[in-house]
């Protein structure tokens, strides 16, 4: 059996983040993902903010690994043809005696090195945020602050890793580690097969606690806290210009009004402790608490402008980050506990963990030839019509409508399909086909017979996120 | 670019009356583009009776409806009929884009009928709580998947919504085998048809639940079950009514929404609450030279309608055609 | 014995109140239109529906033809008569009316064809 040099349990964003970054060295590297496709855990519930590194304690890793993956991110996102926007933060205040919580947050933040930070008055607001309350006195503006799609930069990143040699392999749910106190080497056991590895990173965000319990670490617990989100109607994309935050509490950032890559807006998230790993339900109470605190910013907002909702969980450990090599299980590196700002940090996680396999004497020799760049893909709904055209004269199936709501043709799904998308999910987060107005009623059925061909998997195992959530139950054809 | 004289968007009942109308009445340049293979539009997947009543004096099926259009379509040249053709761009100067496989065209049309039906309202746009599994389908979505593919989305089905497509569909999936454990309705009474009422409902001794609504929808993968719990007259939940239901599949019969997102993009003036075209007169628009005809325009209970008000349409846009002369 | 009935024959669905005896109607009212009378006297004495769903292809553009009966059939035969309608396939083209089967279910009805494949 192949010994890989590094095994990553967990493909979401951090996952793959740190297998793009080891796939620069002459290593040989695996990639782990329980689910039926990458990013389908923690990831695809993320709000898509780079934030700039405000709302960390001025010592904490998750300060530091903010501010540097606020500026990998920039670079990252360009070589892999993924779109980061910069729209710049807003922590607001509406009492006087916040004001001094704003000045703490300014340096705490200042300490941490995060640029061009300015707290700015009411007239600023009023010309800036028009739609803001006329409540607000003054904010903390943090112009670095970004967003990005977090499901696009995960299969990016994942897509290039793959082409620097890192093999990705999803359906494969790891039960059971092996170590053998004689040589360096972790025997893996999923629920596909067997691995063998040199070093192992335990990225698996909710499940972190119970893989390193799988190894006899047994010092931490992930435990879920829940947040909500609701979906604003893209036509109220510009209700405002930058992600609005009120002042954060002990445990959260709060409900924020924010926008999003794909240009809907969003209100939430809610955060609320859970028991259960497996819970993504929203409730009548969320929307309530989430309308109520989007609303004491943006007044306008109404429940009839809410046109998707969700709920993600995050993975709660302790206060700050846990990156760090066990000493007790030599090889074995947990990046466990990466809630929020772990899409920002991610890039920066990736480089830690270069230099924490280093120093556990792993060689990290630089590839000669390195394939930083992934073209971009096509998207028809942001290209202007001319182009359009010109597509569609280099291959007809870009004519081919198969998303009306959003413009998403035969070709682009073909070409997600060819990317690694099996699930309708895994075309929804790749190509927005099913995520506008009319949520999939038009779509979903071509989609199905697309994914059959192009899979040759039959139309009963169509699923909308894997096994279990299979489509359709009978098909005349077979009875 | 192209110049048109009449260009339809919409090869359903709708858009097919009104190209047949406006020809009736002198137009002699038509171009209609409809976005999947056939015309008929959504009467194509209507596999039950109840059309043409009024119109035809018939009991038809919705296939066979459209089939009287078509064939008279199909048999006069002036009307040009492009498949599988999407609208993707309107501007207020009436150049409309459109795209097919292999083709992006730009035609600058004189004067202009919208025919493009409606959308279902989803489950997203009202706040169910619970999670979302596979198996949340809305009525119309399961419609084609039965009639048009021979796949069957479920087998234990709960409708929300007593809307003609929700009977309908009630009654479709028992004919296929499927168990169907109630039709929930806000309402005090259902919104659809009394025939559907008794065809479809109490036919098959359908459990039927006005003032009620589902509370929470259950399953990480697939629909298990839904918690349904009785309103007042206010729509308030009833405390201490809630009942659970055992089931994979949820259809959403919860209403129609007007698609005119295109026309919108032109500059017309749309009706915020209901996304129909604010007009001052029937079929007309705020912008000249553009018509808006069947469920576009306004969502009605009969097809015999959508003819009727699309054949008005038709004859509108000749004779707007023939004062620009 | 009274009985209400919904009439199903078109949308305005008339409230018709049956006078029944001994299994037989005897008097209807309520009817805007003679229908109504046939309707009513069908409903009590031997009730039927036109059954409507669709068949598979092979070979054919179209996956599914819809299909209906010509005439109503009993209401007591509708689900056998679906599960017939799973056992059948058309394996060429078909044009609006065509019979699909014939005499189906020996009722003396036949299963036609609503749409045409080209």
């Amino acid at each position: 059996m192949k010994l890989y040099d590094v095994i990553i349990i967990g493909a979401g964003v951090v996952g793959t983040a740190i297998s793009r970054e080891l796939s620069r060295y002459k290593l040989s590297i695996g990639l782990l993902e329980k689910e039926e496709e990458l990013a389908f855990g923690v990831s695809k519930s993320n709000s898509g903010i780079i934030h700039p590194g405000t709302h960390n304690p001025r010592h904490s890793l998750k300060g530091r690994l903010c501010v540097a993956g606020n500026k990998l991110t920039r670079k990252i996102s360009r070589e892999l043809g993924v779109d980061f926007k910069e729209v710049g933060e807003l922590v607001i205040a509406f009492r006087e005696e916040d004001l001094q919580h704003l000045v703490r947050l300014k340096e705490e933040a200042q300490a941490l090195g995060v640029p061009g930070l300015e707290i700015v008055n009411r007239a600023w607001l009023k010309s800036h945020e028009p739609n803001l309350s006329q409540e607000a006195i003054a904010a903390l503006y943090a112009p670095t602050a970004g967003i990005i799609s977090p499901y696009r930069l995960v299969y990016d990143l994942a897509e290039n890793a793959v082409r620097n040699g890192v093999e990705a392999c999803t359906r494969n749910e790891v039960t059971h580690i092996e170590t053998r106190a004689s040589e360096r080497c972790f025997e893996i056991t999923t629920s596909a097969g067997k691995f063998r590895a040199r070093y192992l990173i335990n990225a698996a965000g909710l499940y972190a606690d119970e893989i390193a319990r799988m190894v006899g670490v047994d010092d931490f617990r992930i435990k879920p806290r829940k947040g909500e989100e609701f979906i604003l109607d893209k036509k109220k994309e510009h209700l405002t210009n930058h992600l609005l935050f009120p002042l954060p509490s002990k445990t959260s950032k709060g409900v924020l009004v924010i926008k999003t890559a794909d240009g809907n807006p969003m209100i939430g998230p809610t955060a609320v402790d859970c028991d259960d790993k497996e819970d993504l339900s929203t409730s009548d109470a969320g929307l309530k608490q989430v309308l109520a605190g989007a609303q004491q910013m943006i007044p306008s907002i109404s429940e009839s402008d809410i046109i998707a909702y969700f709920a993600g969980l995050r993975p709660v450990s302790a206060d700050d980050f846990i990156i760090r090599h066990e000493e007790k299980v030599p090889g074995f590196i947990n990046v466990a506990g990466i809630q929020s700002p772990g899409l920002t940090a991610a890039p920066a996680i990736a480089v830690l963990l270069c230099d924490i396999l280093r120093s556990q004497g792993l060689v990290l020799k630089k590839k000669l030839r390195f394939h930083k760049h992934r073209k971009k893909e096509i998207h028809l709904f942001a290209v202007s019509l001319s182009e359009t055209a010109k597509l569609i004269k280099k291959d007809h199936a870009y004519g081919d409508i198969v998303c009306r709501c959003e413009m998403v043709s035969a070709k682009e799904i073909e070409e997600a399909i060819k990317r690694g998308a099996k699930t309708l999910d895994g075309i929804k987060f790749r190509t927005r086909a099913q995520a506008g107005r009319c949520h999939g009623s038009f779509c979903t059925t071509r989609i199905i017979k697309m994914l059959t061909r192009a899979a040759g998997k039959p139309l009963l195992k169509i699923s909308k996120k894997g096994p279990g959530s299979e489509i359709v139950k009978q098909d005349r054809v077979n009875g | 670019m192209v110049k048109r004289d009449l260009v339809i968007i919409g090869g359903g009942p709708a858009g097919m009356a009104a190209a047949l109308s406006a020809h009736k009445n002198g137009v002699r340049d038509i171009l209609l583009i409809e976005r999947d293979q056939y015309l008929g539009g959504i009467l194509n997947q209507c596999v039950h009776t109840g059309f043409g009543l009024e119109y035809f004096k018939e009991v038809l099926t919705g296939p066979e409806y459209a089939a009287r259009f078509i064939r008279e379509i199909e048999g006069i040249a002036p009307i040009e009929i492009s498949l599988r053709s999407f609208a993707v761009a309107l501007t207020k100067e009436k150049v409309l884009t459109y795209l097919k496989p292999g083709l992006l065209q730009r035609v600058k049309a004189r004067a202009l009928i919208m025919a493009t039906g409606c959308r279902e309202k989803t489950r997203e746009m009202v706040h169910i709580a619970g999670s979302r599994p596979a198996g949340i389908f809305t009525a119309g979505l399961a419609q084609k998947l039965i009639n048009i593919e021979g796949l069957l989305p479920g087998k234990q089905v709960v409708i929300v919504g007593s809307g003609d497509i929700g009977l309908i569909m009630a009654r479709r999936f028992l004919l296929e085998g499927a168990q169907v454990k109630g039709v929930i309705e806000i309402q005090d009474r259902s919104r659809g048809l009394l025939r559907n009422l008794v065809q479809c409902i109490e036919d098959f001794e359908i459990p039927f639940y006005c003032r009620h609504k589902i509370a929470r929808i259950y399953g990480n993968k697939r629909v298990e079950k839904v918690s349904i719990v009785k309103v007042d007259d206010n729509l308030k939940e009833v405390a201490g009514s809630e009942f659970q239901l055992a089931c994979d599949t949820i259809l959403i019969s919860v209403g129609l929404i007007p698609e005119n997102e295109l026309i919108e993009m032109a500059g017309v003036a749309i009706d915020k609450k209901t996304n129909c075209p604010v007009s001052g007169e029937l079929n007309k628009t705020s912008l000249p030279g553009v018509f808006v005809c069947g469920n576009s325009f306004k969502v009605y209970d009969l097809v015999d309608s959508v003819t009727r008000d699309s054949e008005i349409a038709g004859k509108l846009a000749a004779e707007y055609l023939r004062g620009r002369k | 014995m009274t009985r209400k009935l919904t009439c199903i024959e078109c949308p305005k669905g008339c409230v018709l109140s049956v006078e029944v005896e001994k299994d037989k109607v005897v008097k209807v009212s309520g009817n805007l239109c003679p229908k109504g009378l046939v309707y009513a006297a069908s409903e009590i004495e031997n009730p039927a529906r036109i059954l409507t769903s669709a068949v598979l292809t092979k070979g054919l553009d179209l996956k599914m033809i819809p299909v209906r009966t010509d005439r109503p059939i009993p209401k007591s035969r509708l689900m056998e008569a679906m599960r017939e309608i799973k056992n059948l396939k058309i394996e060429k083209e078909v044009h609006l009316g065509d019979v699909i089967a014939e005499n189906f279910l020996g009722l003396g009805v036949n299963l036609i064809s609503t749409r045409e494949t080209k």
